[in-house]
C-alpha cells in the first residue's frame, strides 16, 4: 500500500490527471499536488499524485556518486 | 517514441556498474568499522514494505558483507491494524447492511474471527477499491450507506483528508479511520533497549509527505545516522553506504538520498489537509499495544462522517495474534520470519496465520515469495 508508482502526466481535467505508467493510463487525483502539468513526472499512490519527481535531480545525484566512487576506487577508507 | 523519464531513471538506478562500486565501498567501510569500533554486527532498520520488497527481490542482503544486518521494521500499514478495527468493519458489513469499501491489501487480513473477504462470502457487501476516488464513486452509485475502511500511513492519509476538507464526501458515505503514523513508531522502537540499531533507512514515499525533516530526531535526539531513500536497488545500496560513512566518521546526520522526490518540508499542502481533518491520538498497533500519539481520528467537526459514531459499534474483546505467530516481533524488528517455527510450514501465503503473511507488504509474505533468508536457509530446507 505504500507502493508509489512513478508515471508521466498526460492531461489534466479539473482536480484529476491522466497519468501514463509505461503504457497503462489511469485517472488520478491532483488535490495534493494541484500545480502538475502535462509532461510532469510524478509519483502516484493509491489513486493520488503525492509528489513530483525530478529527473534532473535523479541524474545529478547518480552521476555525482558515479564520479566520487570511481575516484575513491583505489583508496582505502 | 523516446525513452520515458521513468525508464531512464530506472536504468540509472539499476546500473550494475555503480552497484559494484558502491558494494566495494561498503566492504571497505565495514572493514574499518570492524577494526576500529570492534563491531561484530551492524544493524540497519528500514520501515517500509516497499524497501523490504526491493531488498528481498534484488537479493541485497546477499551482496552485503555478513556483518550488516538489514532489518524490516514497522513498514506494513495493514499488518498493524488491530483485529478490533477489522472486526468493526466486518460487523458493519454483516450487521448494518452497509457497503464496506477496502483497499485490496486489507481485504484478506484476518480479524478476530474473520477477514472482510470472509464477511463477503457470508453475504456482506464488501468491495475492493484501488484508491479513495474509486471509493467515492462506488459510494455515489450505492443507494444505502457506504463506509470506507481508511487504513494506511502518511501516504494515504492526505488524499482522504483532502476530500473531507473540500466537502467532497457523498452524504451516504462515512469513514472508519484506522490510520497510523510511522514517525512515532520509529521513536518507540528507538527507545527499546532490546532492539539495538546502528542506523535507519527512512521510508521514501512517506517522506514525500512528511518531509525528510520529520526524521531529523533520529540523528539529533538518538544519535543515529538516518538516510531517506528511494526504491531502486541502487537507492538502498547508497543508503547503506551513507549510513556506514557516517558511522565511520562518528557523525550521525540525516541525509536525503531521495531528493528527486523528497524535500525537507515534504508536501505542505498534504500535511495541512491531514491536520485540518484529523487529530493525533494514542493508538494501539496489532499485538504491540498502545504507542503514544501514533494514530489519527476524525476531528469533532467531522463527526457526521465518522463511521464509529454513526454505527456506534463497540468491540470489547478481540484477538490480535494467533498462538505462536510472531508478527509483533517481526514488525518491531525483534525477529525475522525465519525465527517463526510456522514460517512456510503451518503458515504460507495460501494459508496465512498472521497479518504479516497476508499483505503484499508484510515481511513474512515477501520472504515467502522471494526468499530473503539466505543466511537462515536452513528453516525451509531442513
Ligand atoms: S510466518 Fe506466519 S505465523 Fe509466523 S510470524 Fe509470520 S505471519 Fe505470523
Amino acid at each position: 500500500m505504500c507502493l508509489g508508482v512513478p508515471g508521466v502526466v498526460i492531461e489534466i481535467e479539473e482536480n484529476t490527471a491522466v497519468v501514463d505508467f509505461d503504457g497503462i493510463r489511469l485517472r488520478v487525483d491532483t488535490f495534493l499536488v494541484p500545480d502538475v502539468r502535462p509532461g510532469d513526472f510524478v509519483i502516484v499512490h493509491a489513486g493520488s499524485i503525492i509528489a513530483k519527481l525530478s529527473e534532473e535531480e535523479a541524474m545529478e545525484v547518480i552521476s555525482a556518486w558515479r564520479e566520487l566512487l570511481a575516484a575513491l576506487g583505489g583508496e582505502s577508507v | 517514441m523516446g525513452e520515458s523519464p521513468v525508464s531512464r531513471i530506472i536504468k540509472a538506478y539499476r546500473d550494475p556498474a555503480i552497484a559494484k562500486l558502491i558494494c566495494n565501498r561498503i566492504t571497505e567501510l565495514v572493514k574499518t568499522l570492524v577494526k576500529k569500533e570492534k563491531k561484530e554486527i551492524i544493524k540497519i532498520m528500514h520501515v517500509c514494505g516497499t524497501h523490504e520488497h526491493t531488498i528481498t527481490y534484488y537479493g541485497i542482503r546477499d551482496v552485503l558483507p555478513e556483518t550488516i544486518k538489514l532489518i524490516a521494521g514497522p513498514g506494513c500499514p495493514v499488518c498493524i491494524v488491530p483485529a478490533r478495527e477489522i472486526d468493526e468493519a466486518v460487523k458493519i458489513a454483516l450487521e448494518h447492511d452497509a457497503l464496506v469499501l477496502s483497499y485490496g491489501d486489507m481485504y484478506r487480513v484476518p480479524g478476530s474471527k474473520m477477514s472482510l473477504a470472509n464477511a463477503r462470502s457470508m453475504g456482506g457487501n464488501v468491495q475492493v477499491v484501488y484508491g479513495f476516488r474509486d471509493a467515492v464513486e462506488k459510494s455515489r452509485k450505492t443507494k444505502g450507506k457506504a463506509v470506507f475502511f481508511a487504513v494506511g500511513f502518511e501516504t494515504t492519509q492526505p488524499t482522504i483528508a483532502s476530500y473531507v476538507a473540500l466537502n467532497k464526501i457523498p452524504p451516504n458515505m462515512s469513514i472508519l479511520v484506522s490510520h497510523r503514523l510511522t514517525v512515532p513508531a520509529v521513536k518507540y522502537i528507538l527507545k527499546q533497549p532490546d532492539i539495538p540499531l546502528d542506523g535507519i533507512i527512512a521510508p521514501g514515499h512517506v517522506s514525500t509527505i512528511t518531509g525528510a525533516g520529520a526524521w531529523s530526531f533520529i540523528a539529533e535526539d538518538c544519535g543515529l545516522p538516518v538516510v531517506v531513500t528511494g526504491f531502486e536497488p541502487i537507492d538502498v545500496l547508497l543508503a547503506v553506504m551513507d549510513l556506514l560513512e557516517m558511522l565511520v566518521k562518528g557523525k550521525p546526520k540525516i541525509v536525503n538520498e531521495y531528493s528527486r522526490a523528497v524535500s525537507w518540508n515534504g508536501n505542505v499542502r498534504a500535511k495541512e489537509y491531514i491536520l485540518k481533518v484529523f487529530k493525533v491520538v494514542d493508538a494501539d498497533w496489532r499485538g504491540i499495544g498502545v504507542l503514544p500519539e501514533s494514530g489519527l481520528a476524525l476531528r469533532e467537526t467531522y463527526s457526521s462522517i465518522d463511521a464509529r459514531k454513526i454505527f456506534n459499534i463497540r468491540i470489547d474483546r478481540w484477538i490480535d495474534v494467533k498462538p505462536g505467530c510472531r508478527c509483533p516481533d517481526i514488525i518491531l524488528g525483534r525477529a525475522e520470519p525465519t525465527d517463526c517455527p510456522m514460517f512456510l510450514r503451518a503458515c504460507t501465503p495460501e494459508k496465512p496465520l498472521g497479518a504479516c503473511m497476508v499483505s503484499s507488504e508484510g515481511t513474512c509474505a515477501i520472504w515467502a515469495k522471494y526468499g530473503g533468508y539466505r543466511r537462515n536457509v536452513s528453516i525451509r530446507d531442513q
